[in-house]
């Protein structure tokens, strides 16, 4: 458990809030940005080693006390994926408010049964 | 009410599934086996000074490939729905940005397009790469929307940049089925010595390519965004 978890779980855990209570479709879009940088963090703290540094390699850096690389290769691969995914929910945001002019969630009501 | 409450009780289950699981993942004092491969083989076999660099390109070079598709389809799906009703709707009149940024944005663009290319060129060396070079060239055309009050972006030049970048990034992987272990493998060309600019078999040419198509997918999104409102 590091400082860097625990920051993620917060993270987590105030996205997941502001999702479920904000009615307004783009502080919901802002609440999924909030959960995706905090799995981002979560992700990253898994693979630290103590006393690690960057796994950039030279001469001077010695090759047991490095980070493990996989995390944040991976985390790379989500920030760019989440960025391409934020910018598709926002251009839905877009079209609904040009379509029916409302952000509002409960003004929509064709997901309910 | 009710909401509230069961809103409450699913935070807090979340919550308590969060601490037990950061919890229970220890913090290590070693690399466990599959990362001290990735150390070992990604400095000495394929020749990359940053590791992360060789996980992303070579080691997992399909979830790469992917994770590009992922972006052009996102950005072909941006473009799909902004562009239903731009044709119809007028080209509002902007009004022009203060000198300062007008100024500013002359000296800055060059500079921030040639700091993204350096990004991309030394990914295998430093932190970035060509995802981090190709955010930043599409801040620099940002700067030039915000800036200019009629951009004109050359579409054709764009679609051309994104559609054989990807072209050619595919080509690379099929040329490393040939030559070397498998698609995607980075040692078609010599590995080098470890930290020159010119090392890591074909991991700069992959990136820059990578950069590039990002580059221009990114400012596709701009554009289309730019344009619709």
């Amino acid at each position: 458990m590091t400082a860097v978890s625990i920051i993620g779980s917060i993270l987590i855990i105030i996205g997941l809030w502001g999702m479920l209570t904000k009615k307004n479709i783009v502080k919901i879009i802002i609440g999924f940005s909030i959960i995706d940088t905090g799995i981002h963090l979560i992700i990253v703290s898994v693979g630290y080693i103590r006393g690690g540094t960057a796994p950039i390699l030279d001469s001077t850096v010695d090759r047991a006390r490095v980070v493990d690389p996989l995390p944040s290769a991976l985390v790379l691969t989500a920030i760019v994926i989440g960025l391409a995914i934020t910018a598709l929910m926002l251009v839905y945001a877009v079209q609904l408010h040009r379509k029916r002019g409302s952000l509002d969630i409960t003004a929509y009501k064709e997901l309910k049964c | 009410m009710i909401k509230r409450a069961l809103i409450l009780i699913v935070v807090a289950v979340a919550g308590w599934f969060l601490i037990s699981f950061t919890a229970s993942v220890p913090e290590q004092e070693t690399l466990p086996l599959l990362a001290e491969q990735y150390v070992s083989q990604g400095a000495g076999r394929v020749g990359s000074a940053n590791i992360v660099t060789a996980v992303v390109v070579t080691f997992r070079g399909l979830d790469t490939l992917g994770e590009v598709a992922v972006l052009f389809i996102a950005t072909a799906g941006i473009g799909f729905l902004m562009r239903l009703d731009t044709d119809k709707g007028k080209r509002r009149t902007r009004t022009p940005a203060s000198e300062l940024l007008q100024t500013g944005s002359g000296f800055l663009i060059p500079l921030i397009i040639l700091f993204g290319v350096y990004i991309f060129l030394h990914g295998h060396l430093t932190p970035g790469g060509g995802f981090q070079g190709g955010v930043v060239i599409a801040s620099a055309v940002l700067l030039m929307l915000l800036a200019r009050t009629d951009p004109r972006i050359n579409h054709t030049m764009l679609r051309a940049v994104e559609s054989l970048s990807g072209a050619f990034y595919v080509g690379i992987g099929v040329l490393g089925l040939i030559l070397a272990a498998g698609f995607l493998d980075s040692r078609i060309l010599p590995a080098g010595t470890l930290g020159a600019l010119a090392s890591a078999g074909a991991i700069p040419v992959i990136y820059s390519l990578i950069g590039l198509k990002v580059g221009s997918e990114l400012v596709s999104i701009l554009d289309t965004l730019h344009n619709a409102e």
